[in-house]
């Protein structure tokens, strides 16, 4: 599994998130948004040291209102965690590393 | 292992960053304990992380974004050598030189520091009121700038009367069909240009004399419960987003029983940045409740590295 981050979007999310084999983590985000650039270098991270356990995803909510819209995002950066295709864990707002990585491993 | 260093700044807003580049110029190997990530403004990088322009700071004809100067600060603190760290301090001894220092969970100090910046700055504050915590991230927002484009033709409101309201109500027509700002009293401590701004501005509408008593809805926030505060008259606005902007507080807890703070909570600092406890001192709005501007706070976080480098100077270290 590989630990680069995907680019999702409307058209390829579905597809994404119900064929991976791993949790999916993914970063409802926005260039706009100022807690958002904080958390992306620390999802990157997570990415190398949890690769082929869970993977990190991305969705621009500006060119991906369907997906957005659909799990009722209201406040960015969101993190939602896919598995088989269904979100199980709904994490708002910028966090440290630390707690991130606590409120995802129950699921990893 | 706990580490010595002459200088550590607590905090990385415009305060705490300069004092980064002007010890770190100062060959004084600052380190920078630069907070935690949050959608607060208690967060790395401050209050601008979550404004969008910034169009008063000097030097920026078009303006620049929050962000994007608080990134800019960063990497040149860096380029001298300033040593950043990602998490909090969570507890200080300032009974006498070396002061220990400790960060994030750890139980032994993580370091010992001749001198002590404190740049922690001020957190806003929310209404306390019922339904607020229960509608965040669902109606209720700490952050504009993050959230305004989910309430897109809607009808929302801000409470607020001071530059950083009507900053949000202006940014917020952005999207909103319209923007409602409460205000407790029958006039607005905000700048003339922002309540001209306001003003002239079809989308705003303001409700006077109001105080929010309760935020309404379901699994959704749909309104407010106003009290008018000169009737008593109690009403609903019908609303499905809430933003608050009603002031700030400092961040004090880790100093608050060590060093002396004014009335109102503030670090109380003396001729420049010294508070009561020599080696340390405070810049930025952790200090400041006049002001509270970022080119305010950088200047007194020059104000602060110099004091420091003088002081550790005549310590002979």
């Amino acid at each position: 599994m590989s630990a680069k981050i995907v680019q999702l979007d409307d058209a390829t999310f579905d597809e994404h998130v119900k064929a991976s084999d791993v949790p999916v983590l993914v970063d409802f985000w926005a260039e706009w948004c100022g807690p958002c650039k904080v958390i992306a270098p620390i999802l990157e991270e997570i990415a190398q040291e949890q690769a082929g356990r869970l993977s990190i995803a991305k969705l621009n909510v500006d060119d991906s209102l369907d997906v957005t819209r659909r799990y009722d995002v209201m406040s960015i950066p969101t993190l939602l965690l896919f598995k088989d295709g269904e979100p199980h864990a709904r994490l708002v707002g910028a966090k440290p590393k630390a707690q991130l990585l606590k409120e995802i491993s129950a699921y990893l | 292992m706990t580490e010595h260093r002459k200088v550590l700044i607590a905090g990385s807003g415009p305060a705490g960053l300069t004092a980064a580049v002007y010890t770190a110029r100062a060959q004084l190997q600052p380190v920078v304990v630069e907070g935690e990530p949050s959608s607060t403004s208690d967060q790395p990088g401050g209050q601008l992380m979550l404004t969008t322009d910034v169009e008063n700071y000097p030097g920026f004809t078009e303006g620049i974004l929050g962000p994007e100067l608080m990134g800019a600060m960063r990497a040149q603190a860096a380029r001298f050598g300033a040593e950043i760290h990602t998490a909090k301090v969570t507890r200080v001894d300032l009974s006498h030189p070396p002061f220990p220092v400790w960060v994030g969970d750890a139980s032994e100090p993580s370091y010992e520091v001749e001198a002590l910046i404190v740049a922690t700055g001020a957190r806003s504050l929310m209404l306390g009121v019922p339904g607020e915590e229960r509608f965040l991230a669902h109606g209720v927002s700490t952050c504009a700038t993050c959230d305004g484009f989910f309430f897109r033709g809607q009808d929302i409101a801000v409470v607020g009367g001071g530059d950083s309201a009507l900053e949000e109500a202006l940014f917020l027509t952005r999207f909103a069909s319209s923007v409602t700002l409460v205000h407790r009293r029958d006039q607005l401590r905000a700048s003339k240009i922002m309540q001209e701004r306001a003003f002239a501005n079809e989308t705003i509408k303001i409700r006077w004399n109001s105080k929010v008593t309760e935020v309404l809805g379901d699994t959704k926030m749909h309104g407010l419960a106003l009290v008018d505060t000169v009737t008593g008259q109690h009403s609903e606005l019908p609303v499905t987003g809430l933003f608050v902007a009603i002031g700030h507080e400092p961040n004090t807890a880790v100093v608050r029983g060590q060093l002396e703070l004014d009335d109102q909570g503030y670090i109380q600092t003396h001729g420049g940045s010294t508070t009561s406890v020599e080696g340390v001192f405070a810049c930025g709005d952790v200090q400041d409740h006049d002001y509270r501007q970022a080119v305010t706070a950088a200047g007194s976080g020059c104000m602060a590295a110099i004091d420091a480098e003088r002081y550790l100077e005549a310590r002979g270290s």
